[in-house]
């Protein structure tokens, strides 16, 4: 062993020397980076892992007057994936589309499809125990959210009033739609701690509490809705008619207590919806108002002054030239008084009216009673009907205006217009949702003249008028009938009607108005009164007795009254 | 330290048990308290789970097995069985090569059936070995034509492993070669022509380098350019050891490692977890038991009796530090991605098993010296 061979003292402190020089770097880079730059680092950790979730907030309820609900959120699960995460057996796949009832091949193409992307739902509102079902699978990848569905308990009986939302939980019909402002809560927002594949691990803070969305509570009564839309439901059937509306309006309040339309859709279930099924006719769709019109006209002939109730128009012989065209009635009536204008609804006689007063005074009081002005209800597409200014009437016009030709309405509009004369004169707006304070009333017509054309209406009902069966057993009903030709391209349809009935009851102390409007009834008979009468009837009943309306009309009352104290 | 350094007490008169088992139990000490460390780690970066501390347990019995048995065995020995090693370590790089099995990217595994068997593991022992029996009976320190030689016997297998491609093996066995020349004494002079050689060599290097490679050094220059590719593993790093601060989050209590941020935590990026959860402070704790390890190794290079044992000795402990250094490097963000493990602490069986045969070896010089008469 010669010295020589010996690692020489120099190279042995080299050798030491770099490993001390080495690890006194590396220990100087960890202090750097754990002394001077921690607090830079530990907040980029923090960044890394704390994350902001939005929670989601619950859509506010609809309710009927009565606080049921008619529409109604329910927490969902909604399953979601990240195909770059996503690492599942063709076997775990299968089950996966097997617990969501989808196509496995379907599911596979969709998640090929998206490759790159890192979200895709795979199936949206799932059922909660479903949805545990899916996760308890463990498939990498998969996720849920947590999502609210709506639920509509009344299906298709409110579904045209109440709309729906899409998924994502913004109205899409309805009111719905037209409240959907003030029905969407606002989210919450919390912070976590997540992973590195995005698992919360725990929740740190609550930022912002969710806020649920306001509940909105309607003016519609759900008893007298689900009568309503039976009722029609039943005549349209009956009549083979091509579509259908009813209003029920509270007189006093504007409120709408019912609502309906044929054909409707069940909101739960839009799987196969057609459009034509979506339209809240009621409220949409404008018809013109036949000879649901008179009445108004007769109100506009009092309040001039120049017409008392016992005035007597010759109709003669049931024919009446304006100009080149011909008004007829049905029949020769010979000379009526004003109610028995009403009550044989005679266009002859309401046209002589028209013509005798002043456009400008007829268009007013017709203007006043809503006609051409929007209700103002909200409601996504209402139409305005359609009233032209008088200064462009000719003389023809204001003769068929008078019996509800030339103007267009919608069935809202027609039952507002008729309150005026429940309310003694006053217009109370209609409005859908419950009224809180007292509504606001406009004077149109004076109490007494308001009455007065209420009481011609009256004989309608009654023997010899034209709506026999819209009357009510044991109520006054006050009410007209309207059997309107169907205005097509170049004319009047002359066998295609709208059947209308619009009335009022009790009729000494008016609660409720009611329009029926029954389109194209075709099973032979379309007069108003006899396809739309019925309806009003039953539905009228229905509701006088949900709302405990005292009767009117009883036989055993009037028989009390008359014997006085009675034996005592 | 006094006994590292002090030979005076390892009075060779002295039959005690770490002659008869051919232990030496300072040596064995720093290891067994580095293990003991690691597994503690392991722990928490892996999750808390039992398996894999038994495995990784399993894996340090067999590692340190190997140690005890190549230990018994006489320097002169293995001395005699070198350019065998050394041969068959060639032959098998080269079958790698040819139809090696093609593993994460890379051909590094050879399948015998009943066993994957890496060679350039084998080449990490076999490389020092082989340039210290060469130099062993020539007089040194070596230069021109047995310089050369050496080289060579460097050269090619790192030049094979790199084809593979393995960078940090190569880079590995590179310097155990190197450390050899340089303890037999290779010119200042030369050292400084290698490191121009080096500097001028770099651009040819990078010519040759996959693209992947290329990719490691850009993103080591400026891992945020990528921050959620290649310079991912870099940034979480930095930021769980930043995170850490004087005293660390607490054993098992860091949250980059623990909700899945941090890659290859168990594995390659196990440092970062220590910085994390014990801080600078147990970064320190590890350097000072990693030095105590080195300082021991050195010491019984210098204690060798012949130019092989010394030789070989110190290259290996030199080679450890190597290890760690680059492993840390990487870690901390001052080194580009090179992927090798923590010695003694990363999750991982087969990098281990040669790791501590290489200490089995230095405990055979130790424990095999001949007992001079005082």
């Amino acid at each position: 062993m010669s010295k020589a061979s010996h690692i020489s003292r120099g190279r042995r402190f080299v050798l030491i020397g770099l490993m001390l020089a080495g690890f006194a770097v590396l220990a100087g880079r960890s202090a750097q980076l754990q002394l001077v730059d921690q607090a830079f680092l530990q907040e980029q950790g923090d960044a890394r892992h704390l994350r902001v979730v939005q929670v989601p907030a619950h859509r506010g309820m609809i309710v009927d007057r009565n606080g049921e609900p008619l529409a109604i959120s329910t927490p969902v699960q909604s399953v979601w994936a990240n195909p770059q995460e996503l690492v599942a057996s063709p076997g775990e796949m299968a089950r996966v589309a097997e617990l969501l009832a989808l196509d496995v091949d379907r599911l596979q193409r969709l998640i090929g499809q998206r490759k790159d992307r890192e979200f895709v739902y795979l199936r949206r509102h799932i059922a909660p125990d479903r949805a545990e079902q899916v996760m308890a699978l463990d498939v990498r990848g998969i996720y849920l959210q947590r999502e609210y569905r709506r639920y509509y308990p009344a299906g298709e009986v409110a579904g045209h009033l109440v709309g729906f939302t899409n998924v994502d939980d913004h109205g899409q019909e309805g009111l719905e739609l037209a409240y959907d402002d003030w029905l969407t809560g606002q989210p919450g927002a919390k912070r976590v701690i997540k992973d590195g594949q995005r698992h919360i691990i725990e929740d740190v803070e609550n930022i912002r509490s969710a806020r649920p969305g306001n509940k909105l509570t309607l003016s519609i009564d759900r008893r007298i809705q689900y009568l309503a839309y039976r009722e029609l439901k039943a005549a349209v059937r009956q009549h083979h008619a091509r579509s259908g509306s009813i209003v029920v309006l509270d007189s006093r309040s504007g409120e709408v207590l019912a609502l309906a339309n044929q054909p409707s859709f069940n909101p739960n279930n839009r799987r196969r919806l057609r459009p034509d099924r979506l339209r809240n006719r009621a409220v949409t769709d404008v018809f013109e108002p036949g000879s649901t019109m008179k009445p108004f006209v007769i109100a506009a002939a009092l309040q001039t002054g120049k017409y008392r109730p016992g005035t007597r128009i010759d109709t003669s012989p049931g024919l009446f030239q304006v100009g080149v065209h011909t008004i007829r009635d049905m029949h020769d009536y010979g000379v009526l008084d004003l109610t028995g204008v009403i009550r044989k609804s005679s266009n002859v006689a309401a046209s002589k009216i028209a013509l005798s007063l002043e456009p400008r005074t007829l268009w007013g009081f017709l203007s006043g009673a809503g006609f051409g002005v929007s209700t103002g209800s909200g409601f996504p597409g209402e139409a305005d009907g359609h009233l032209a200014a008088y200064r462009r009437w000719r003389d023809i016009e204001r003769a068929t205006l008078a019996y509800g030709y030339g103007l267009s309405v919608t069935a809202m509009q027609l039952a507002q217009a008729y309150s005026l004369f429940a309310n003694d004169g006053y217009r109370v707006p209609v409005t859908l949702l419950r009224r809180e304070d007292p509504a606001p009333r406009e004077a149109v017509y004076t109490p007494q003249v308001a009455r007065a054309v209420r009481h011609m209406m009256e004989s309608v009902v009654h023997a010899g008028g034209t709506a026999v069966k819209a009357a009510v057993p044991g109520y006054r009903v006050a009410g007209k009938t309207g059997t309107v030709h169907k205005s097509v391209s170049g004319g009047y349809a002359e066998d295609r009607y709208v059947a209308v009935f619009a009335g009022l009851a009790p009729a000494s102390d008016p609660r409720l108005v009611a329009v029926v409007v029954i389109n194209e009834p075709r099973n032979g008979v379309h007069y108003g009164g006899l396809v739309a009468g019925p309806v009003f009837s039953r539905v009228m009943a229905g509701a006088l007795r949900l709302l405990n309306i005292t009767p009117d009309d009883a036989p055993l009352l009037q028989t009390r009254s008359r014997h006085g104290g009675g034996p005592a | 330290m006094s006994t590292l350094l002090d030979s005076g007490r390892e009075d060779a008169s002295r039959r005690d048990w770490q002659h008869l088992l051919h232990i030496d139990a300072v040596l064995l000490f720093g290891l067994l308290a580095t293990s003991a460390f690691g597994l503690m780690v392991l722990y928490s970066a892996g999750g808390q789970e039992q398996s894999i501390l038994v495995r990784q347990l399993v894996r340090l019995g067999i590692a340190f097995g190997a140690m005890a048995v190549v230990a018994q065995l006489r320097p002169q020995w293995l001395q005699r069985w070198t350019p065998w090693l050394y041969g068959l370590g060639i032959l098998l790089l080269v079958a790698v090569l040819v139809m090696g099995d093609v593993g994460k990217g890379a051909q590094r595994w050879l399948d015998f059936g009943f066993v994957r068997f890496q060679p350039s593991e084998m080449m990490k022992l076999a490389v020092p070995m082989m340039v210290a029996w060469y130099l062993a009976d020539k007089r040194l320190p070596p230069t021109g034509s047995r310089l050369l030689v050496a080289g060579a016997l460097i050269v090619v297998p790192v030049v094979l492993i790199a084809r593979q491609p393995d960078l940090g093996t190569s880079l590995l066995i590179g310097s155990s070669g190197f450390f050899v020349l340089f303890l037999a004494g290779l010119s200042w002079r030369l050292l400084g022509g290698l490191a121009l050689l080096a500097a001028a060599g770099a651009p040819i290097l990078w010519h040759f380098m996959h693209d992947y490679q290329r990719q490691r050094v850009i993103t080591f220059l400026n891992p945020e350019q990528d921050p959620l590719g290649t310079g991912y593993h870099i940034i979480q790093s930095k930021i769980a050891i930043g995170s850490g601060g004087l005293f660390g989050k607490g054993w098992l209590n860091g949250t980059q490692a623990h909700l899945e941020f941090l890659p290859e935590r168990s594995t390659d990026f196990i440092f970062a977890v220590l910085g994390e959860e014990f801080g600078l402070l147990g970064i320190l704790v590890l350097l000072t038991l990693y030095t105590f390890i080195i300082v021991r190794s050195l010491h019984i290079a210098t204690q060798a009796q012949d130019t092989y044992s010394r030789l070989l000795a110190g290259s290996l402990a030199m080679t450890f530090f190597i290890y760690i250094i680059v492993n840390t490097g990487m870690v901390t963000g001052l080194l580009p991605v090179v992927g090798l493990p923590l010695p003694l602490i990363s999750y991982g069986g087969t990098s281990m098993v040669t790791l501590m045969t290489g200490f089995g070896i230095l405990m055979s010089i130790h424990t095999h010296r001949k007992l001079l008469p005082t």
